[in-house]
């Protein structure tokens, strides 16, 4: 049972409240897919990705930075109601029920998708990376704990219903 | 996974803007390690003060990252110029090396939080693949 500190629901929501979905989405997802190319398996009907250049500019690459993001945040919003939701977003409003918040995503990630799990670590690097940019100093090691330790109880969550 | 004159390149000239700052940079990654990895004190109990802008930790971010840039000047052959430092991590501090990457890791925020322009994806890939090989090579 995941145990949150004030201070670190605190951190979390603040760096939700202050991240533009539109703006960091792209970035995070630019960066994955340039960062460790292997990940274009998975994104096979995106198009274009042959360069950095491509990646940068695709409009499907864009909108899925964006669909991951709102998944964490609606997690924050809905800290007691377990209905499923999509994406990153779901955790941060179900912080207490993680757990079952994610069973569907889990299995659609792990029976429709098929993503390899490792996939979720790299991830979580990529947008701690693009958070680090854009909050600068402000991104304390403090913060930075308690956003690693939300990172992973996502990535736990997404990975339950693997076999 | 090895680099390509392209990698080289990037990470030399991203070197060359960000080793003005490599004090800081080891401060800042070696307290983020700390802080969000509490597992990696175990090494360090012999510090009196582990706390972020500490003596100990200053000093030490500093011989860290003094390593980096030796592995930037050899970055043609990090396992032949990195032997010394290999035995040492692995005979003589015996990290596991499973460590490297978590501090890799926190290389690239704090490159993220310095120099957010600069640290573009291509030189976040350049950089994490030569820091992955770094960490090979110590790990040999």
């Amino acid at each position: 049972m995941v145990v949150w500190t004030d201070q670190e629901r605190a951190f979390i929501q603040d760096i939700f409240s202050k991240l533009n979905y539109e703006d960091a989405g792209p970035e995070l997802y630019c960066r994955v897919l340039i960062v460790y190319p292997w990940t274009q398996r998975y994104f096979g009907g995106f198009g274009n990705l042959y360069s950095a250049e491509a990646i940068k500019s695709n409009p499907m690459v864009a909108a899925h930075g964006i669909v991951v993001l709102h998944g964490l945040d609606k997690a924050m919003k809905n800290m007691d109601d377990i209905t499923v939701l999509k994406g990153l977003e779901k955790a941060l409003k179900n912080m207490d029920n993680i757990k079952n918040t994610f069973t569907a995503l889990s299995e659609l990630h792990s029976e429709k998708l098929q993503v390899d799990p490792g996939n979720f670590q790299l991830l979580g690097d990529c947008l701690t990376v693009v958070l680090a940019r854009r909050m600068t100093t402000d991104f304390t090691p403090d913060i930075q704990a308690a956003w690693q330790k939300f990172l992973s109880v996502v990535i736990s969550a997404l990975t339950r219903q693997y076999y | 996974m090895s680099l390509t004159a392209k990698d080289k390149a990037a990470v030399t000239a991203l070197w060359a803007k960000v080793s003005g700052k490599a004090d800081e940079i080891g401060h800042d990654a070696l307290s983020r390690m700390l802080a969000v990895y509490p597992q990696t004190k175990t090494y360090f109990s012999h510090w009196k003060d582990l706390s972020p802008g500490s003596a100990p930790v200053r000093k030490h971010g500093k011989t860290v990252m003094g390593g980096v840039g030796e592995a930037v000047s050899k970055i043609d052959d990090l396992t032949a110029g990195l032997l010394n430092l290999s035995e040492l991590h692995a005979f003589q501090l015996r990290v596991d090396p499973a460590n490297f990457k978590i501090l890799s890791h926190n290389i690239l925020v704090v490159l993220a939080i310095l120099f957010p322009i600069d640290f573009t994806p291509e030189a976040h890939v350049a950089m994490d693949k030569f820091l992955s090989a770094l960490s090979l090579a110590l790990a040999e």
